[in-house]
């Protein structure tokens, strides 16, 4: 799909900006949330180690591949389940008397 | 299933992390964000699995077993305080994942002895030299964080030649990498490069600069993953990837900028180094000593106060106090005191490091204030309550040209009636420079231990009606 370089490089600057316009929103506040949980989201990188680990043949590539999956998933469990338990702690002020 | 389908499920999931991901832009909707990204993600696992070619589910299988297993253990068992830690790692983890899979191409193809074309070399140079130096650098940073090493900034005679060199030899490894891409030995030499210049990188940068380290990480295990993007041709991990890149780009200038420094003056400035210079000469020599008081002292100017701002600091998550400060100011509230919180960006050892712990002892979000929306209260306001911090409250960083923090945005505590600072000991922060804070007419010293400290005010406060 991105065999053309233009186009990967036209998709990676567009992601890029769009990242810029929906992180620069996010307030101080919840800054340390924000990059948890962005940090799950770089275990995107999940889908390469499947692509990797899941061929048929054993090989040392398959090898790294079953490595990168144990990596990337302690990423995304552990980026999603701290970034949950921190933003639950997050509570307004209880009703005003 | 169907290529294009395959193609269709990645864009779903690109859309479902951007919704996420502007979710987290408010405490009302974040934790729904934070659902909805786990979504986009959980969709393209479940695309991939049905990529053609990918059958060993078994190995697969036992991967996100083994991975899930660590995960679940580290974000349940984590304190809040040891935060930075815990992003450290999951950054480190994040960047090995991506070196791994650039490498596992890359011996693919020479395996299969077909050389890859376009831009292809080049992706697996970055995938492999960004991803390990993320992956070293933040195991450095975990180790630094967890005190498993000595937090100050290490240097060493002609280190920045030797940074330099490196480069070089990275820039001409990784050239030789995209002119022969079937070639192992750049390939080796580039790893072993990369796991170096990620320790190498980390080591000069102190303590309380970590909260810039800690986000160009994230920066760098997002543009890892979005050149393993480049290498596999997936569009899903291009543009996840690019947000994540995006997102720690963003918090490491918000960072810089806090501390009004330079990205370089961070990386290569060695602030905080044990040797420095500055800290003998900065405070002009003159010798006076600060007054300690006792909480009971303080607990009288609280008896006739209306207002109160705390400004919390890396020491109230050092003694973990944040309990007991919780305490403090819910006392100080059921006496008609209004109690806020005054926010450093850089306080603490990670971006929102003390939002996240005050709202673990449940204060309210209302209650926590950014630095530019506070300063003008502390004119108006009587007692400014200082707990850990140390150079985030530094007057010098205002009026004095020759301090290594001028220019720093400060809290301006020392504009309140009352300031009153607890802190352990008359140790200068990290920064190494003498606070004249500490010795002003309306500052009164409290020194201990931030949680001992604040548990007897709030017996003193008590006490006292």
């Amino acid at each position: 799909m991105l065999d053309n370089p233009a186009a990967a490089l036209t998709i990676f600057v567009l992601a890029i900006f769009v990242g810029f316009e929906v992180i620069s929103k996010v307030p101080p506040l919840l800054h340390t949330p924000l990059m948890s949980g962005s940090n799950a989201i770089s275990g995107i990188t999940i889908v390469g180690a499947i692509l990797a680990a899941g061929s048929e043949e054993r090989t040392l590539s398959t090898v790294l591949g079953f490595v990168a999956i144990v990596f990337a998933t302690i990423n995304v469990v552990g980026g999603f389940l701290v970034t949950n338990r921190m933003l639950s702690m997050f509570k307004k002020k209880p009703d005003r008397a | 299933m169907n290529a294009q389908l395959i193609q269709f499920a990645y864009l779903a999931s690109a859309v479902l992390l951007i919704v996420g991901m502007r979710n987290l832009g408010s405490p009302k909707t974040a934790p729904r964000g934070n659902l909805i990204a786990a979504a986009g993600l959980l969709v393209a696992v479940v695309a991939t699995l049905l990529v053609q070619g990918v059958v060993s589910y078994g190995t697969i299988l036992a991967g996100i077993v083994v991975g899930s297993a660590i995960g679940v253990v580290l974000a349940t068992r984590i304190q809040m305080t040891a935060m930075p830690q815990m992003v450290a790692l999951l950054n480190g983890f994040g960047g090995g994942a991506s070196a791994l899979v650039a490498s596992a191409e890359l011996l693919s193809y020479v395996r299969v002895g077909e050389e890859p074309t376009g831009i292809v070399p080049l992706a697996i140079v970055l995938g492999v030299l960004i991803g390990g130096l993320t992956f070293t650098g933040s195991l450095v940073a975990f180790a630094k964080l967890q005190e498993l090493v000595s937090g100050a900034a290490v240097v060493y005679p002609g280190q920045q030649f030797v940074n330099g060199l490196l480069a070089l030899i990275t820039l001409g490894l990784g050239a030789a990498m995209v002119m022969n891409p079937l070639g192992l030995d750049p390939y080796f030499g580039m790893v072993a490069l990369a796991l170096l210049l990620g320790v190498l990188l980390v080591i000069p940068i102190g303590g309380a600069d970590m909260p810039v380290v800690i986000s160009l990480l994230n920066s760098y295990s997002g543009l890892a993953a979005c050149a393993t993007g480049f290498v596999l041709g997936n569009a899903g991990l291009v543009i996840s990837g690019s947000l994540v890149g995006a997102s720690g780009i963003i918090l490491t200038k918000i960072m810089c900028d806090a501390m009004n420094r330079s990205l370089g003056n961070v990386l290569f400035g060695a602030f905080g180094a044990v040797d420095q210079t500055v800290s003998a000469g900065a405070s002009g020599g003159e010798q006076r000593t600060a007054k300690g008081y006792t909480p009971e002292d303080a607990a009288v100017i609280f008896s006739n106060a209306r207002s109160c701002i705390i400004v919390p600091g890396y020491g109230m998550a050092v003694a973990q106090a944040q309990h007991a400060v919780r305490e403090l100011s819910d006392l100080l509230e059921s006496k008609d005191i209004s109690v806020k919180f005054a926010i450093h960006p850089v306080a603490g050892r990670m971006p929102g490091h003390m939002n996240v712990l005050l709202a673990e002892a449940d204060v309210p979000y209302e209650n926590l204030v950014e630095m530019d929306q506070i300063n003008s209260e502390f004119p108006e306001t009587d007692v400014a309550l200082v707990i850990g911090a140390n150079d985030v409250v530094n007057p010098d960083a205002r009026t004095d040209k020759g301090s290594p923090i001028y220019g720093m945005p400060i809290l301006d505590v020392d504009r309140a009636q009352h300031v009153f600072v607890i802190k352990r000991s008359m140790n200068p922060g990290f920064a190494g420079v003498q606070n004249p804070l500490f010795f002003n007419d309306n500052t009164m010293m409290i020194f201990g231990d931030a949680k001992g400290v604040a548990l007897k005010l709030v017996e003193a406060v008590r006490d006292l009606s």
